[in-house]
């Protein structure tokens, strides 16, 4: 039996260990298969204080898992697949394992939102990515578009520009919403074009990406742009989907009560899986340590 | 058995002449997610024994084998057998998909 189950391993979940073991909560924290969530995923992270030259995003998770483990926090490098919330303690299960503790802290953030449009889903991976540190160096000297209008469309075109011939920023609005000094640095890149009002419609090409259809959603007019890559970041999904009895809000993310609480006494919640709004590593690291020391309150006031 | 490292020079030898189904994880060395996986391929390497051959391929200093087999995305797992690609494994997955993928072609 654990007193904190922590379900996800991002700068939310891994930020609730730390605050959770150093108050002598046995905690077990459910990583997944894949663990550190997004910023896995990215290059150098410049916005997350304590690091004046910037940290690469994969050695920051690392950092916080060590300093979880540090204090005693156990990791399971599994998928959590389904928790029954409705008795105490609660049961969670993950694999063919039941785990049972008598709170939780749901930090399972938020996935890739895909464009979901014809011969998108087939080809990711050959061609279709949403994560450019990791694929970009399969388009040495070939044409990509990177298809978003915020600081990740922008990172993931900056990435791009190192290897690719040219890499073109294709966005549904007419600017951009990315901070300004990301802007600046898109804008000053001779290798990076930019078409705004523009729609991708359909990824093109069988075994790998040919090219892609572009709608200009002013005139409705349809091109067909050829290239060999297409790079996906415009935005993500909160990973909710797992848990049955857990409130929502109307757009999919999780309703927060008072102080970091569900809807269900005991279980509480933290980072991109309830945040809409600024989705930032800082941000969510505040909200696991918020969501810990509640936890750690109700916790003693239950005992 | 411990995990082997395959190179273009030795992918038909190793690989595509092995006797036992092999399995090559495409990797590099500025690929965060691979990190995470390569200790994962460790285990399966051991776990497996003589069963199934495992080893790494770095793509910066092999891009003709990840060429050939179309890989766009690291880590990409391919499962041979029998000097063919059965199966693509993209991005980084749990060591329970991996051994699922690993046990039908084993026939385990």
């Amino acid at each position: 039996m654990y007193d904190v189950i922590i379900i996800g391993s991002g700068p939310a979940g891994l930020t609730a260990a730390i605050y959770t073991t150093r108050a002598d909560l046995k905690t077990l924290v459910i990583a997944g298969g894949k663990w550190g969530g997004q910023l896995m995923l990215t290059t150098l992270v410049e916005n997350f204080p304590g690091f004046p030259d910037g940290i690469q995003g994969p050695e920051l998770m690392q950092n916080m898992k060590k300093q979880a483990e540090r204090f005693g926090a156990e990791f399971l490098d599994e998928d959590f697949v389904s928790a029954d919330f409705s008795l105490r303690p609660f049961k969670l299960t993950v694999s063919d394992k039941t785990f049972e503790a008598r709170s939780i802290i749901i930090a399972t953030g938020a996935d890739t939102k895909w464009l979901e449009v014809p011969g998108e889903k087939e080809k990711i991976g050959r061609g279709v990515s949403s994560c450019a540190p990791c694929d970009a160096f399969f388009f040495k000297n070939k044409n990509v578009i990177v298809v978003g209008g915020g600081d990740s469309a922008m990172e993931e075109a900056l990435v791009l520009t190192k290897f690719a011939t040219s890499v073109t920023l294709v966005h549904r609005k007419d600017s951009f919403r990315a901070s300004d000094i990301m802007q600046k640095r898109v804008l000053g890149n001779p290798k990076i074009k930019i078409l705004f009002n523009s729609e991708v419609i359909e990824v093109l090409g069988d075994m790998s990406v040919t090219g892609v259809k572009i709608k200009n959603n002013q005139t409705n007019q349809i091109s067909e742009m050829l290239i060999d890559g297409v790079f996906v970041a415009i935005g993500h999904f909160p990973n909710t989907g797992k848990f049955k009895d857990i409130e929502l809000d109307e757009n999919g993310f999780i309703k927060v009560h008072d102080h970091f609480l569900t809807n269900k006494e005991g279980v509480f919640v933290a980072g991109d899986v309830h945040d809409a709004h600024y989705k930032q590593a800082i941000t969510a690291a505040g909200y696991g340590c918020s969501a810990a020391l509640e936890a750690e309150k109700w916790l003693e006031s239950s005992n | 058995m411990a995990d082997l490292t395959f190179t273009d020079q030795n992918f038909k030898d190793e690989v595509l002449g092995s006797e036992t189904p092999v399995l090559v994880d495409f990797w590099a060395e500025w690929c965060a997610p691979c990190r995470i996986v390569s200790p994962i391929i460790e285990e399966l390497a051991n776990e497996y024994g003589g069963k199934l051959k495992v080893g790494k391929l770095d793509v910066d200093s092999n891009s003709q084998a990840a060429q050939d087999y179309g890989v766009m995305s690291i880590p990409s797992i391919i499962l041979f057998k029998n000097g063919n690609p059965i199966k693509t494994m993209i991005g980084a997955q749990s060591k329970d998909n991996y051994k699922r993928e690993i046990d039908s072609i084993l026939g385990l």
